[in-house]
């Protein structure tokens, strides 16, 4: 296949159209996607107090004695 | 800080810099003809001075803190202190050949510092070296921060920041002596492009590594620009610079692109730089930074996504919007124009967003020159988004091209948007970093921000009128049909502008100089903060293990 000048409007003007419509209604629904709602708000509000170091995943100072 | 180092990341460091220092070795033998000869000696001093640094703390105690409980800052720091020396030197040099167009006679009849090699030095200090080095700098503290993740190991952040800063360094001294591939924004010849690819793809790996070791569900979307930045930068780099040396023991090399294809590809590159490179990641300063110091969480999380998509991919697309009237396709002209016009809507929406942030906040913007510093930004951002979409129409495109006009626009852009959000993030990052109660002078980050926005207005009005008056002028016909000025004419017009511009350069730069001081003040002079809360600390940090209530 020969890439011409007119292949490229062509593709520009049927495939490329599409091509953008689809993207911008995937990432529509993803952004507002009602479930994941929850957890927007709640990396939003993540940032505001982080200097508190990195998780520990294994505490062990924290286990109550036995 | 480099006893922080393991003794293996140690003995790693040494095999590093070693193996660079070889490296300037050979490049300042083979290429002793030739100016790449100079930057191997460059090289070699570089990684010298870096095995000297390490070889000396070699012998340290290991560190005895335990890493996994804190967050690995000493790259930012660095990056930091290397990013505000970056502005005075790349500013200073603004200043200079701004002082050039007005007066002449201050290149003092040096080959070296003839307008065409001291402006690269201008513009690569100022993006690559004072913009890198921020970036590369605060995306370290916010991947680990967003994450709640310490970085995977302390060697790759060195070896990010110090190579890149190794590029800034070849880059610059490079232009003074005449290496230059004739690409605006991608001057450096291909052994400083190779080495910028190395540093790049562990850049890369870096933050993925440090995103992979999350401890938070939702990856923060201001990590998303900052991954957009080096992603889309490694590919317009790589595509941009490929090139031939016209030998391996010189600096010489051959675009693979001719022609307009050349100037497409170039263009393709240059717009994106100022795409993923001052706009992307500065937006992922903005997203953290501004809500941060505003104690509220950004106005609309859902909208800060779909802005990002919208950029990333308008963007990708506008770069022919600087051929119009040229030999490329018509076609093409008009495929960036549109897409330069519709990048406005996601461009709007991030100033929006950043500006409905602080809706219940504008008392702190009143009393609080950090967060004026990040508002103005987030203005200045609309502004030269809305401009760039109106200039890169075909028919204002006829008057404003090769005009001051774009000079103007590129530094309301520059200044008022990056540069801003930058020194506001700066000083907000400072007292966290360093853990300092505060700031050294409150007044003088006053002080700096009403310089940094004098200047910013003086120098993008000065540019306005020069660059209207210049399009005006070269497109007006006498009677006779033949044009009524001549191109001196026009040049003898903007001579009062030029020395308008060169001043408000002056009070940016003073206000750069300002914060430097004021920022090496504070960790000098200000005491440590008490700590509110245990939160862990370093071994150095020499703060009370016991929690300060107690």
């Amino acid at each position: 296949m020969e890439l011409t000048h007119d292949w490229f409007v062509g593709a520009a003007k049927s495939f490329g159209l599409f091509y953008l419509m689809g993207l911008f209604i995937l990432i529509t629904i993803y952004a507002y996607w009602p479930s994941l709602g929850g957890r927007f708000d709640k990396a939003a509000k993540s940032i505001l107090d982080d200097e508190d170091g990195p998780v520990q995943r294994e505490n062990k100072e924290d286990t109550p004695c036995q | 800080m480099m006893s922080n180092l393991t003794g293996a990341e140690r003995t790693k460091a040494m095999i590093i810099t070693g193996f660079g220092a070889m490296v300037g070795l050979l490049m300042a033998i083979v290429g002793h003809d030739d100016p790449m000869g100079a930057h191997g000696w460059i090289t070699l001093l570089f990684f010298g001075v870096l095995f000297f640094v390490v070889g000396n703390a070699f012998y340290d105690p290991e560190p005895t803190e335990d890493r996994a409980a804190l967050y690995y800052d000493d790259p930012t720091k660095v990056g930091i202190i290397l990013a505000l020396l970056w502005a005075v030197v790349g500013m200073s040099m603004g200043v200079w050949v701004a002082s050039q167009l007005a007066w002449p006679d201050l290149r003092f009849d040096a080959a070296w510092s003839s307008f065409g090699r001291l402006r690269p030095v201008h513009t690569s200090g100022v993006i690559f070296g004072f913009g890198g080095n921020a970036l590369i700098a605060t995306s370290y503290h916010i991947m680990q921060r967003t994450s709640r993740a310490r970085m995977p190991d302390q060697i790759s952040p060195w070896f990010v920041l110090l190579g890149f800063n190794l590029f800034c360094i070849l880059a610059a001294s490079g232009y003074i002596m005449g290496i230059t591939q004739s690409k605006e924004y991608a001057e450096p010849e291909w052994y400083a492009d190779l080495w910028l690819v190395v540093v790049w793809v562990v850049y890369f790996i870096l933050y993925m590594r440090t995103l992979a070791r999350r401890n938070e569900p939702h990856i923060y979307v201001a990590n998303w620009y900052y991954l957009s930045f080096i992603l889309v930068v490694a590919i317009l780099h790589i595509v941009n610079n490929l090139a031939l040396p016209a030998s391996l023991t010189g600096a010489k090399s051959y675009s693979l692109f001719s022609g307009v294809q050349d100037a497409m590809t170039q263009w393709w590159y240059g717009h994106n730089a100022v795409a993923f490179f001052l706009t992307t990641g500065f937006l992922g300063m903005l997203y953290y930074f501004l809500p941060k110091r505003a104690e509220r969480p950004i106005y609309s999380y859902r909208l800060s996504i779909l802005s990002f998509w919208g950029i990333v991919f308008f963007y990708i697309w506008v770069g022919s919007h600087h051929l119009h009237y040229t030999a490329l396709p018509y076609w093409v002209q008009t495929l960036g124009m549109t897409f330069s016009i519709m990048l406005l809507v996601p461009s709007w929406a991030s100033a929006g967003n950043a500006l409905m942030t602080l809706n219940g906040a504008w008392h702190k913007v009143r009393d609080d020159a950090t967060l004026r510093f990040m508002m103005v930004a987030a203005v200045f951002y609309g502004l030269s988004t809305f401009e760039g979409s109106f200039m890169a129409i075909r028919p204002v495109n006829g008057l404003s091209h090769y005009t001051d006009w774009t000079i103007g626009h590129v530094h309301s852009g520059a200044m008022g948007w990056v540069a801003m959000i930058t020194f506001g993030s700066i000083y907000a990052l400072v007292p966290v970093l360093w853990r300092r109660e505060t700031m050294y002078s409150w007044k003088a980050v006053e002080w700096h921000f009403w310089l940094a926005l004098t200047g910013t207005v003086i120098y993008v009005f000065a540019m306005w009128n020069s660059g209207i008056i210049q399009g005006l002028m070269w497109r007006t016909y006498n009677e006779a049909g033949t044009l009524r000025y001549s191109f001196v004419d026009s040049l003898v017009a903007m001579h009062p502008y030029y020395i308008a511009r060169a001043f408000g350069g002056l009070l940016f730069l003073t206000g750069a100089c300002i914060c430097l001081w004021n920022v090496v003040m504070t960790i000098r002079r200000v005491p440590l903060l008490a700590p509110a809360l245990d939160y862990p600390t370093s071994s150095e940090a020499m703060e009370p293990a016991v929690p300060a209530a107690e």
